[in-house]
């Protein structure tokens, strides 16, 4: 059945494939109209809610729904804190953005991973990936930024000639001969750190959402074994998937913070 | 893109995770709210009650420095008072001294002159008698003529 229309191959491969423009299903303006419409739907609500308990909040007794903000805003500045000791009023919203948006957008693993693409089915949608994080582009989209941050941020605490001083005397010393090396192990270790904080988040949520479409296949395997096997597999999974959108939300958070706080200081 | 099996199977899975969350981590997220609101409460009473324990703290100085200052008048109002008795009983007992030295010195003066005058009636006596006998020129028996001489004395 593997190779047959309509079979398990074709299900996987449909579920694999984002949704693109009809101009252009290929090359550079082939964007993935899923990812950057549901992280942005998703960013939009984050920000939302957070603004609006944040409009509402008291210094008195919080109600629940402020205390949970105050929860997690208390969370991430506290890592934030630990990591990185200097003004926090841009690196702690940046991280607070992070985590709960990267967390939202893991979370969209854990819907029924028919669900959505089903209802975009409906709106005559032939394809539909619902959890951004599990796109490639998206995780470098992110891992770039915070590049772009990393070097901002260089720049901004040691100037330009310190921030190039540093590339090429450190770490083996300021002989001229080592500046090559320097320079060169110092530009792999800068573009190392977006492709492993992209590569990383990509690569579970990737491998969380293939599962669960490898799971699904059993409900239509036939047979009320399978079926029954698919259930206890697909909650099974979905439980510990719950710790591991979590986990992911929170390394990307404290990485970002780790690296940018990397670049304030001078070595 | 079908409704079927598949989809239906997903969505039970999917209830059975939401049924797990609300049984098992949501619980937890919850009890750290409500302690959170917990502490916030409780600091905000514990606030509430020492700022009212300072304003009865206030109350209960001012009214303390109140009572100091009303002792401490009534203290030098009665030192006043001593002070003037002792100023009064001084002036009497000075008037009095002065009366009394007065009296001794009018009483001494009073018998000095009393001295006098009889040492001056002696005199006047002895010196009579002299100058009698020398008129008489004879000796006259002082014992014979004392009553007479002590009459003249007496005169003077």
């Amino acid at each position: 059945m593997a190779s047959e229309p309509g079979g398990f191959t074709e299900y996987i491969q449909h579920h694999l494939t984002f949704l693109k423009p009809h101009a252009s299903p290929d090359g550079f303006w082939a964007v993935h109209l899923d990812s950057i419409g549901v992280s942005l739907v998703l960013g939009a609500i984050f920000c939302l809610w957070f603004w609006l308990k944040a409009r509402k909040a008291t210094a008195g007794v919080p109600s629940k729904g402020q205390a949970f903000v105050e929860l997690v805003l208390e969370f991430v500045d506290g890592q934030v804190k630990d990591v990185f000791h200097g003004d926090r009023r841009i690196l702690g919203p940046l991280a607070l953005t992070v985590f709960v948006w990267v967390f939202l957008m893991n979370f969209m693993d854990l819907l029924p991973v028919d669900l959505i693409p089903w209802i975009a089915s409906k709106f005559g949608l032939g394809h539909f990936r619902a959890v951004p994080t599990a796109d490639l582009n998206m995780t470098f989209a992110m891992s770039i930024t915070v590049l772009a941050l990393m070097i901002f941020y260089s720049f901004k605490a040691k100037g330009f000639g310190g921030y190039m001083h540093e590339l090429f005397t450190a770490p083996f010393g300021k002989h001229p001969v080592l500046w090559i090396p320097n320079f060169a192990l110092n530009i792999v270790e800068l573009l190392s750190k977006p492709v492993s904080l992209a590569m990383r988040l990509f690569g579970n949520m990737y491998a969380g959402e293939l599962v669960f479409i490898l799971i699904a296949g059993l409900f239509s395997a036939g047979g009320v074994a399978l079926y029954s096997l698919g259930l206890i597999g697909y909650t099974v999974w979905g439980i510990f998937h719950i710790l591991i959108i979590s986990i992911q939300a929170f390394i990307f958070m404290v990485l970002t913070v780790v690296y940018i706080a990397m670049a304030h200081e001078h070595h | 893109m079908e409704f079927n099996a598949t989809l239906i199977g997903e969505m039970i899975s999917f209830a059975i995770l939401i049924w797990i969350c609300v049984q098992f981590i949501w619980p937890h997220i919850n009890k750290a709210i409500e302690e959170r609101q917990l502490k916030i409460a409780e600091g905000l009473g514990a606030a509430e009650r020492a700022h009212a324990e300072l304003k009865d703290a206030d109350a209960k100085v001012a009214d303390e420095i109140r009572k100091a200052r009303q002792q401490a008048s009534e203290i030098i109002d009665k030192a006043q008072q001593q002070a003037n008795q002792i100023l009064d009983k001084a002036r009497v007992d000075a008037v009095a001294e002065v009366d009394r030295q007065k009296a001794m010195a009018q009483d001494e003066i009073a018998s000095m002159a009393q001295r006098a005058r009889e040492e001056l009636r002696e005199r006047v006596g002895a010196l009579a008698v002299q100058g009698a006998s020398k008129i008489v020129q004879r000796e006259i028996d002082p014992a014979a003529h004392k009553a007479l001489l002590d009459q003249l004395a007496a005169e003077v």
